[in-house]
């Protein structure tokens, strides 16, 4: 009877699968964390170099508007004033419309509708951004000429583009907040006798705010670092925005039309890796805000 | 607090004890003070008011609770305390099986469920499996339902035949003990017969350690019953005596419905 | 204004907005497919790409994408395996676990271009491998890990947690009661995931240009040695992927039909991610049905 007892206290088959089964999964882990950890390294590293070793001002770079890094001019303030115009602009534009969506979604729609709707916004998600770029180049740079002139190409047909893109983002990120409002909300304000109107827009939307910021936050990171799409219909000049139709370059605009021209070590391949530099810290304060907004919202309910 | 309690020392051999058995989820204890002795071939029966600890007891013999749970004490099997770091739990759980309260047959066909850890455990041939499949099915009295649709999702079974399944897939494994958790809660009264009756078979060859929320269950089918509350065991006596001559007031109380 | 009024434009204005985005995907579909079928031609599909003259196919824009697209998904799966069930089955309600969730969060939230400079600086730059394939493949593998390990964590999370604890009750190690059990169940769901992850996948060049490079070099298909400098197979080669060549074609080439070209490319690109798309969505019903049938037995 007692043979089990050696059995019972030893290492088996099982445990050696446990530990191998943990090994793997702890080293997929420090792939991961080794990956991002060396993202934000090398981006860093290469993105300083042009204050550090190259000695060029920063304040000059974040104020000055003349960009030739070839002569060590390095104005980035065109290529910011840019992007967040444009990612600004496409978030107004799409959050109206993004609620409206939502909110049909959660409160009016048939079960269908909803469904339907839902396949509408994963077809969007999946249309790739050259594919938007294109059509921004075909259809919406012509239509921004027609209408005010110019070339066409700028902070305008950038803003569309960029609209049209985060628009499936925002609306789906919406709805899931829209719809963690418990019903019992929507009854209590209906049992109160508000029209169905006013019981969305007094309690549900109120209710949901942080969810729906966050969902217009994550817009805002998608639509500020879209480089293709965007870089197809801004105009590629880096010149600070005069008006909604002129040409003009975000960040990710110039990263990618400027990146194959340039010698690596030089200035001004340095001063592109300190653009780069900027939407990666960008994309993590964009990160930060969502957290402290998921936060406050938590501790809110 | 000092609560009055009687835990009879069994006469015959014991399949497995506790000594000041304690579970702590986080800071928070579940359970304490458990000393007790199951008796081998009998079927005891752990009942008590919900949220009394019994189930927590019971996960705790077989170490189902190693995740989620801190348990102190010792557990005796085999002259062995099982509660120890240095014990493998996987070849401890091929002695001491577990069913629960809501059948949980694996997503695959009905006799996949039986030979799924049996081939896991090396027993490679064909004639062996098949035996054991019939046997095990047998044994729970499922095996005239289902011998015609062995290859048939398990899934599709009813309720009752679910859990019967499960009964069957541990005791394939040829256990010492057998743990049930709540096994008939969910269950029609007719299939809560069905698996009634199976354990009293079963009897003859296992240890049965049985939690139930069911009064008259416990009363039909087991030798020994404990009654629990409030995290400790109050009384541990043979079962007709619990029900008719407790010796604890509280436990009257409790096995004559005036609470919990 | 009257409440009863503003409730009906409000319920005008919101059925407006819907009827609009719905519009929206038929205009964009609809001026890919119209503009792009007609410059379908066989020829187009399987002719090499010119640099200079019309009459240009991508025959090669076809393969590199699908071979980056099976690279890609072979490398990042079985890392997206570990740390979705790591996340899945492992994981406790640690600091450790919110590091890890705030790492893939940040990761997924990087720009393309960013994720794609990296991998120009690592691979193209760093170890000198050049604008190469196996680059591209490594570097979309960056842009694909946080939302294939999404579906593959919640593919985990929706089996029923009974399953483990059945597996473990009976002896067997929880690693293989995850692997064997559970994972057989998380299945049809991680294929959706992988699916609609090759949608991206395909679809993507801002991390693409700088890594597995804008131009092809000279393909024979009937060298399949994955060592020869011409073969098809050669991880080593340049390559221009499909969406790439739009973008390219758009931005700096001098084609006489560069309209036709990257309209015709727009089209396969998007018939493609349809397929997609389309393949996920009836794969998830497929698998809906099944279970809720063999639930209906009960």
């Amino acid at each position: 009877m007692d043979e089990i007892k050696p059995k019972l206290l030893s290492k088996s088959k099982q445990t050696a699968e446990d530990r191998r089964g943990k090994i793997l999964c702890y080293a997929c882990l420090s792939l991961i964390v080794v990956l991002i950890v060396s993202i934000l390294y090398f981006i860093m590293d290469k993105g300083a170099a042009t204050f550090t070793q190259n000695h060029l001002s920063i304040t000059e770079f974040f104020t000055g508007t003349k960009w030739d890094p070839g002569h060590h001019l390095i104005g980035a303030l065109p290529m910011i004033t840019t992007s967040f115009l444009v990612t600004i602009l496409a978030a107004l534009l799409a959050t109206p419309f993004a609620i409206g969506v939502a909110i049909f979604m959660t409160e009016y729609a048939p079960k269908k509708g909803t469904k339907a709707l839902r396949a509408v916004i994963e077809l969007l998600v999946g249309i790739p951004s050259v594919v938007y770029g294109y059509i921004g180049l075909m259809v919406v740079v012509p239509f921004v000429r027609k209408i005010i002139g110019g070339t066409g190409f700028g902070i305008l047909a950038g803003t569309l583009v960029l609209f049209v893109m985060i628009l499936p983002t925002v609306i789906s990120l919406t709805a899931d907040s829209l719809k963690s409002i418990p019903v019992s909300y929507r009854q209590a304000a209906l049992a109160l006798g508000a029209t169905k109107w006013q019981s969305i827009y007094k309690i549900v939307l109120r209710a949901a705010l942080p969810g729906i910021l966050t969902a217009i936050i994550f817009g805002m990171t998608r639509a500020f670092g879209e480089a293709l799409a965007v870089q197809m219909v801004i105009g590629n000049a880096v010149l600070m925005p005069h008006g909604l139709g002129t040409p003009t370059a975000t960040l990710t605009s110039q990263l990618t039309s400027q990146m194959g021209n340039t010698v690596l070590g030089t200035v001004s391949n340095n001063a592109l890796w300190s653009l780069a530099l900027i939407l990666l810290l960008m994309s993590l304060a964009f990160n930060l805000l969502i957290r402290f907004i998921t936060r406050k919202g938590a501790i809110k309910r | 607090m000092t609560t009055e309690t009687y835990i009879r020392q069994i006469d015959t051999e014991a399949a497995l004890s506790t000594k000041d058995l304690a579970v702590y989820y986080g800071e928070k204890q579940a359970f304490s003070r458990g000393t007790i002795s199951f008796p081998r071939n009998q079927i005891s029966a752990l009942i008590g008011p919900s949220g009394c600890g019994k189930s927590t007891f019971l996960r705790s013999l077989n170490r189902m609770n190693d995740d989620i749970a801190r348990v102190e004490g010792q557990i005796m099997y085999r002259n062995l305390d099982i509660n120890n770091d240095k014990i493998n739990i996987y070849e401890l759980r091929k002695h001491i099986g577990m069913v629960f309260q809501h059948p949980n047959p694996f997503y695959k066909s009905i006799r996949e469920n039986i030979t799924y850890a049996l081939k896991y455990n090396g027993i490679r041939d064909k004639q062996v499996l098949e035996q054991k499949v019939e046997e095990s099915l047998k044994a729970v009295a499922l095996w005239d339902e289902v011998k015609d649709s062995l290859d048939k999702n398990a899934k599709a079974l009813s309720g009752g035949q679910q859990q019967r399944l499960c009964i069957a897939r541990s005791i394939a494994m040829q256990p010492d003990i057998l743990l049930l958790d709540e096994p008939t809660s969910g269950l029609d009264p007719i299939s809560t017969r069905k698996v009634e009756a199976t354990l009293q078979e079963l009897k003859q060859n296992y240890t049965i350690i049985i939690v139930t929320h069911n009064m008259q269950q416990a009363s039909r089918s087991s030798d020994y019953t404990a009654f629990f509350n409030m995290g400790r065991i109050i009384e541990f006596d043979k079962t007709p005596n619990i029900f008719t001559t407790p010796k604890i007031k509280l436990t009257e109380d409790y096995v004559s419905g005036n609470f919990g | 204004m009257n409440p009863k009024t503003s409730d009906k434009i409000a319920r005008k204005v919101i059925y407006g907005v819907v009827v609009l985005l719905i519009l929206l995907l038929v205009f964009l579909i609809g001026y890919i497919l119209v503009t792009g079928l007609p410059d379908m031609s066989w020829h187009f599909l399987t002719s090499v790409s010119e640099s200079f003259e019309a009459g240009g196919g991508i025959r090669d824009q076809i393969f590199n994408s699908v071979y980056i697209l099976i690279l890609t998904t072979l490398i990042s799966l079985p890392i997206a395996l570990g740390v979705g069930i790591y996340l899945a089955e492992y994981a406790k309600d640690n600091w450790f676990t919110n590091f890890l969730r705030t790492i893939i969060e940040l990761l997924s939230s990087l720009p393309s271009i960013v994720v794609g400079l990296f991998g120009y600086l690592l691979f193209v730059i760093k170890f000198q491998i050049g604008f190469s394939i196996i680059s591209g493949a490594i570097t979309l593998t960056f842009f694909n890990l946080p939302l294939l390990t999404r579906s593959i964590e919640d593919a985990f999370r929706s089996v029923p947690r009974d399953q483990r604890e059945a597996g473990v009750s009976l002896g067997i190690s929880k690693w293989k009661t995850i692997t064997g059990i559970v994972l057989p169940c998380a299945l049809p769901e991680i294929l959706t995931g992988i699916i609609l992850s090759a949608g991206r996948i395909f679809g993507e060049a801002a991390a693409l240009i700088y890594t597995a490079g804008q131009s092809n070099s000279v393909i024979n298909y009937a060298d399949w040695n994955p060592f020869s400098p011409t073969s098809p197979l050669n991880i080593f080669r340049p390559a221009e992927t499909l969406a790439v060549h739009i973008w390219k074609v758009n931005t700096e080439s001098i084609l006489p039909d560069a309209h036709q070209v990257s309209s015709g490319s727009a089209a396969v690109l998007i018939i493609v991610i349809l397929i997609f798309n389309f393949g996920a969505r009836w794969l998830g019903n497929t698998v809906y049905r099944k279970l809720t049938a063999t639930e209906k037995g009960k």
